[in-house]
């Protein structure tokens, strides 16, 4: 294999890491957000 | 530090600054990458392997800083019972994880083509997969602690004491000469070339800011479920 296949999985489990955490990291704290603002208003 | 304690005025802080800090690094990355992988030259004994570096260098930073961010919360939580500290501490917990598991990957695949083999029970591998160890530990061991009600202290000793592998992480080149290469970069200077380590220096910045962003939605996140749970006991009682 080429260096350049290392370098692509190198690259594309950081991406692949890099934004599925900051995405499920983002969902997380805007479902908590909402259903506690909404909690807020209701009660 | 003690000015953060209250919840409300930490948020009003966090709030603006989680987006700022999460496409400023995002930008960043982009820069560094493109840079690492486009325009930085091939090293003379390494040849295109070398770009790995881009990405393996920040997750190695990052690893052992977000050891270093538990490290320091639980220090606050145990020494001045810092309100926020504990939450702090385990926001730092799952990202650090994840960055050490993407610096013991992509080194793997480094060593392939460089060194010929995906893994050696070399000093700073091995030290490196002890801290993952180490993040999966504490991650079960704080999740355990606050479901049964706790104040996280049993996490936040074993937070601390888990703080020895980072200078053992640190000086395992020098400590055990093996097969991973030696310290490229001091707080003096670089024995990198300019050309190759601005990219580098970009991507490890941008990948800390955007860390950054990642810590402070998963607080965010902690802090309303705390919100919810202490509402819905009051409706409950």
């Amino acid at each position: 294999m080429s260096h350049w296949s290392f370098i692509a999985a190198a690259y594309a489990l950081t991406l692949l890491g890099t934004i599925g955490l900051a995405g499920l990291s983002f969902l997380a704290m805007r479902r908590a957000e909402t259903d506690a603002e909404a909690l807020r208003r209701d009660w | 530090m003690h000015a953060f304690a209250n919840p409300a005025r930490f948020l009003r802080i966090a709030r603006p600054l989680t987006a700022w800090l999460g496409w400023s690094g995002a930008v960043l990355i982009l820069l560094g990458l493109a840079g690492g992988l486009f325009i930085a030259p091939p090293d003379y004994l390494q040849h295109e392997s070398v770009r790995i570096m881009y990405v393996h260098v920040p997750a190695a930073w990052l690893g052992m800083a977000g050891w270093g961010g538990i490290a320091a919360a639980s220090l606050l939580q145990l020494v001045w019972r810092h309100p926020l500290a504990a939450v702090a501490a385990r926001a730092f917990a799952v990202p650090g994880a994840v960055f050490t598991a993407i610096c013991l990957a992509t080194g793997s695949l480094w060593g392939r083509p460089t060194w010929g083999t995906y893994w050696e029970w070399d000093g700073r591998m091995t030290s490196m997969l002890v801290l993952l160890f180490l993040y999966i530990g504490y991650i079960a061991l704080a999740a355990a602690e606050k479901e049964r009600g706790g104040e996280g202290r049993t996490a936040a000793v074993f937070g601390l004491v888990g703080a020895i592998n980072l200078p053992i992480i640190h000086f395992s080149v020098l400590w055990w000469r093996t097969l991973h290469q030696g310290q490229s970069i001091g707080l003096t200077g670089s024995t990198i070339a300019g050309s190759m380590l601005w990219p580098l220096l970009v991507a490890a910045v941008g990948f800390s800011l955007l860390f950054g962003s990642i810590v402070l939605m998963r607080m965010r996140a902690e802090l309303a479920r705390n919100r919810i749970e202490a509402r819905l006991r009051r409706m409950a009682g």
